[in-house]
């Protein structure tokens, strides 16, 4: 086993206290910009690590017994929110062969992040479907690494986002951008937890 | 680089590892349960469960364990019951595996909030 590279880059531990785990997925298509808004609030240098699926039925790369095994690789930071709440981001590739993974690694997470480029706006069109399929709260970002060409009512419509998901602009090199993304996430869930708690 | 290091891994090696167990659906480890080292290596552990009780002196998640053991989160969380079914270490579950309904109640998101605009 290789530990030496883990050894070298000594991760900042957490907190003693540090308790409670929370998560919030950035999904997006390749290059989009997930790795770079982890990396701009992560209090740690992003980490990657992977998980391996094995499922019977349907797939490329089937096995001798008819069984699909998928490696996928994600990158993750932190955000200690607290001295018992640690934020966990992790950044997922959207592409719909990914998807019955995230299934099962990202339960229970706070809600997602879709990231998103305005030249590759079809590479996010699956992961909206499966998100609101699931009923799992997301946001949509437009990460603008160069000056954005369409008004966020354009890429609404070209989304097809319902009105109630915010739609936000961001720069995912920016702390401060990046920070008020989540923010905008977590207000987001806000609104529907109280509307939720005021139901009769 | 870490995928290529356990693409290069010998599938027997992670057999033995995990004792030929790849059953994880009924272990309640989440990727963010943060596991806590309860007591010392001893002698004759295997060199993971050793490796792990030694990162786990300070809180680790699951989700670092498994990238700084450069070993799939299945494998982990596999390793990781074995010392919390023999006590040498402790799970903090995070509050999101307690609760059913899909969304925090508004005062848990309030202080997530908080936290966020502290940073």
């Amino acid at each position: 086993m290789d530990s030496a590279i883990s050894e070298r880059t000594p991760r900042a531990p957490l907190a003693a206290t540090a308790a409670d785990g929370l998560k919030i997925v950035i999904v997006g298509g390749f290059g989009v910009g997930k790795t770079t808004m982890v990396r701009s609030v992560s209090e740690i240098r992003p980490l990657s690590t992977e998980e391996t699926m094995t499922q019977a039925g349907v797939g490329i790369d089937k096995g001798l017994q008819g069984k699909t095994t998928t490696t996928v690789a994600f990158d993750f930071g932190r955000i200690s929110l607290d001295e018992r709440m640690v934020l966990y981001l992790f950044g997922a590739p959207g592409q719909e062969r990914f998807w019955f993974l995230w299934d099962r690694l990202f339960s229970g997470t706070l809600g997602a992040v879709v990231l998103v480029d305005t030249r590759r706006l079809a590479d996010s069109w699956y992961a909206i479907d499966r998100l609101e399929h699931h009923g799992t709260p997301f946001i949509v970002a437009r990460n603008n690494f160069e000056p954005p060409v369409h008004d966020l009512g354009q890429v609404r419509d070209a989304l097809d986002l319902s009105p109630e998901v915010p739609l936000i602009d961001c720069d995912a090199r920016r702390r401060d951008s990046s920070k008020q993304v989540l923010i905008s996430l977590v207000d987001h869930l806000y609104s529907l937890s109280t509307a939720r708690e005021n139901q009769p | 680089m870490i995928r290529r290091a356990v693409e290069e891994e010998d599938p027997d090696r992670l057999y033995t590892l995990t004792g030929g167990r790849s059953r994880t659906e009924d272990l309640e480890l989440d990727l963010v349960t943060i596991i806590v080292a309860e007591s010392a290596p001893s002698a004759g552990m295997q060199s993971e469960h050793v490796r792990i009780l030694r990162i786990t002196l300070h809180p680790t998640s699951v989700v670092e364990l498994s990238s700084e053991l450069s070993l799939p989160v299945s494998v982990v969380k596999i390793l990781v019951t074995d010392l919390l079914d023999s006590g040498k270490v402790s799970a903090r579950h995070p509050s999101s595996a307690l609760q059913r309904a899909s969304i925090p109640d508004s005062e848990f998101l309030k202080k997530v909030l908080v936290g966020l605009r502290n940073l």
